[in-house]
């Protein structure tokens, strides 16, 4: 079975166009099946099956999306061969935002729309930065400057990913991502020993187990104190997860 | 990964027939070729709109009207599509709006750059003050691009498609709404030699063009070529225009009209 992983921000389109994409891939002859990880509610099911693809969300609900995607793995990809798929989708609104769900050696696709605002390929990171594909959406909505612009942006995020427009709504461009689809990498026949192309956020303080009063005596574990002063420009994290930056892509 | 500053340029684009909104065939397949200019009419909402995106997106049986768009005669292969896609077409649509939160200033000079042009902060400055020359109210380099109001953005919209525009065929949605002088308008944008398709609800535009392609029900329906007789309509029309032009000029600026 081919596995791709679909990450983007929330509502810029990766439903309706995997759904679009589906549908060409599954007139072509080749069964899909999509895995939608999400954390507290999602209507997507819906969507999908009204297009024939077999559909299964997971809802991390009170966990830390990140560590449940990647605790879920293994086991998202056996019921997706269990549904005789070929090729299955994995959609994630880039988990907590920040995060990337992409795995090395299987297709990573970016969705970003084009109304984000012009910072957002930038604020985005991983989820983009480490893409194969970045497909834009929302096109029909903004002058053709402006997505010249916004690909320009992106571009200056992620040098070597290959950048598509597509419209969610009238399918415009998804014929195209099928085939870049139809080619993407085999998984094998589970995903066990396979790397993420981005480390996790590290994790487990008392939030972590529920408390929820404030105050530094509550807090206990991996804890971060951020330092709290007038700033000018960009400030870095000092603490990024590590980022697989060998990018091994394939092509 | 970069693209090719020089595109391989057709010198012709066909539109395959596609089906309209029932599902009935189109007429047989359009050409468009350098050098032309083609006039799109027909009822609001019959697919003027439609069409030009299918030119615009390289369309092959894959949008609503089924249509392939073929290049010098042939479909473009993957390759091709892929480098031409945003590149084949420059385009003035309906959108008045811009919604990008960057001034106006910075916005050209990131378009020049993405446009590999050679000095872009010159560029970005000649196409403000086109902009500016087609706009009723000047603005400034520092203004939000969500600030301006319909016209002012069009007029951005439009210089910035003459300035900074280097693809061989370009797509005008209506320029008469545009709240500019769409004569002014449509002379700064016909400078080079280009493919050019524009949707008009404007006779005079209209008549402006080589050709008018009546579009029904999401499909075309008439292929008409310009005749003598109304190419002097077209010089009686231009009069009229010219005299409204004034007389509006006039009153915009609390003129008494005698
Ligand atoms: N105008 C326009 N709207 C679009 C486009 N793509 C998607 N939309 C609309 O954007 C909204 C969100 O689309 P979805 O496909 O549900 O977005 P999503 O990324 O899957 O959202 P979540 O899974 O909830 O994060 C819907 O109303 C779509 O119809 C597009 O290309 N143009
Ligand atoms: N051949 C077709 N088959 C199916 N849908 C179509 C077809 N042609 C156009 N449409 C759809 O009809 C709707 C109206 O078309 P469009 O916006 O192109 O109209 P228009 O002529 O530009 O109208 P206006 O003058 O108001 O700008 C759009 O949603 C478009 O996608
Ligand atoms: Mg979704
Ligand atoms: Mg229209
Ligand atoms: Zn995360
Ligand atoms: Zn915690």
């Amino acid at each position: 079975m081919r596995l791709v992983t679909v990450a983007g921000p929330p509502s810029c389109g990766k439903t309706s166009v995997i759904v679009h994409a589906c549908r060409h891939l599954l007139a072509g002859g080749t069964p899909c099946a999509v895995i939608k990880f999400d954390c507290l509610k999602s209507r997507d099911a819906t969507a999908y099956e009204a297009a024939g693809v077999p559909v299964s969300v997971a809802l991390s609900g009170g966990l830390c999306p990140d560590h449940f995607y990647a605790t879920n793995l293994e086991e998202a990809f056996a019921w997706a061969r269990g549904t005789g798929a070929q090729t299955c989708v994995i959609e994630t609104a880039g988990l907590c935002n920040r995060c990337s769900p992409h795995i090395r050696g299987l297709l990573a696709i970016c969705v970003i729309d084009n109304l984000m605002g012009i910072d957002a390929p930038e604020k985005i990171g991983p989820m983009l930065r480490l893409a194969d594909l970045v497909c834009v959406t929302k096109g029909d909505l903004v002058s053709q400057a402006e997505r010249e612009v916004y690909r320009h942006r992106i571009r200056q995020m992620n040098a070597r990913a290959v950048i598509r427009h597509v419209n969610g709504l009238t399918g415009q461009g998804c014929q195209d991502l099928s085939r870049i689809l139809a080619l993407a990498p085999e998984a094998g026949e589970n995903l066990t020993d396979r790397k993420l192309r981005f480390a996790m956020p590290a994790a487990v303080c008392s939030y972590c187990l529920s408390e929820m009063r404030i105050g530094g005596r509550y807090q206990k574990g991996n804890v971060k104190k951020a330092v709290f002063a007038q700033s000018h420009g960009t400030q870095l994290l000092d603490n990024a997860p590590g980022e697989t930056e060998d990018g091994d892509v394939p092509s | 990964m970069s693209l090719p500053d020089v595109l391989p340029a057709p010198r012709e684009l066909t539109l395959t027939g596609g089906h309209d909104k029932s599902g009935a065939p189109e007429c047989a397949a359009l050409a468009f070729r350098v050098g032309e200019i083609t006039a799109l009419l027909g009822p609001t909402g019959s697919g003027k709109s439609r069409l030009l995106s299918d030119i615009e997106s390289l369309a092959a049986g894959d949008t609503p009207s089924g249509r392939t768009l073929l290049l010098d005669g042939r479909p473009p292969t993957d390759d091709e599509r892929f480098e031409l896609q945003g590149r084949l077409v420059a385009q003035i649509t309906q959108n008045m709006n811009f919604v990008l939160d960057m001034g106006v200033l910075d916005f050209l000079i990131a378009h020049a750059e993405s446009r590999n042009a050679p000095e872009p902060a010159a560029a970005a400055v000649r196409v403000l003050a086109a902009a500016n020359e087609l706009a009723g109210e000047p603005f400034a380099e520092r203004t939000q691009l969500t600030q301006l109001s319909g016209g002012q953005s069009r007029a951005l919209m439009i210089a910035d498609t003459a300035l900074l525009s280097t693809s061989p065929v370009l797509l005008i949605d209506e320029i008469e709404n545009a709240g500019v002088d769409k004569t002014q308008a449509l002379a700064l944008l016909l400078k080079s030699e280009k493919i050019i398709v524009m949707a008009t609800h404007d006779p005079v535009l209209a008549l402006s063009a080589h050709r008018r392609l009546v579009v029904e029900n999401g499909a075309v329906r008439h292929v008409l070529a310009r005749t003598e007789a109304e190419t002097s309509t077209l010089k009686r029309l231009a009069g009229m225009e010219a005299e409204f032009s004034r007389i509006r000029a006039a009153l915009r600026v609390g003129g008494e009209i005698r």
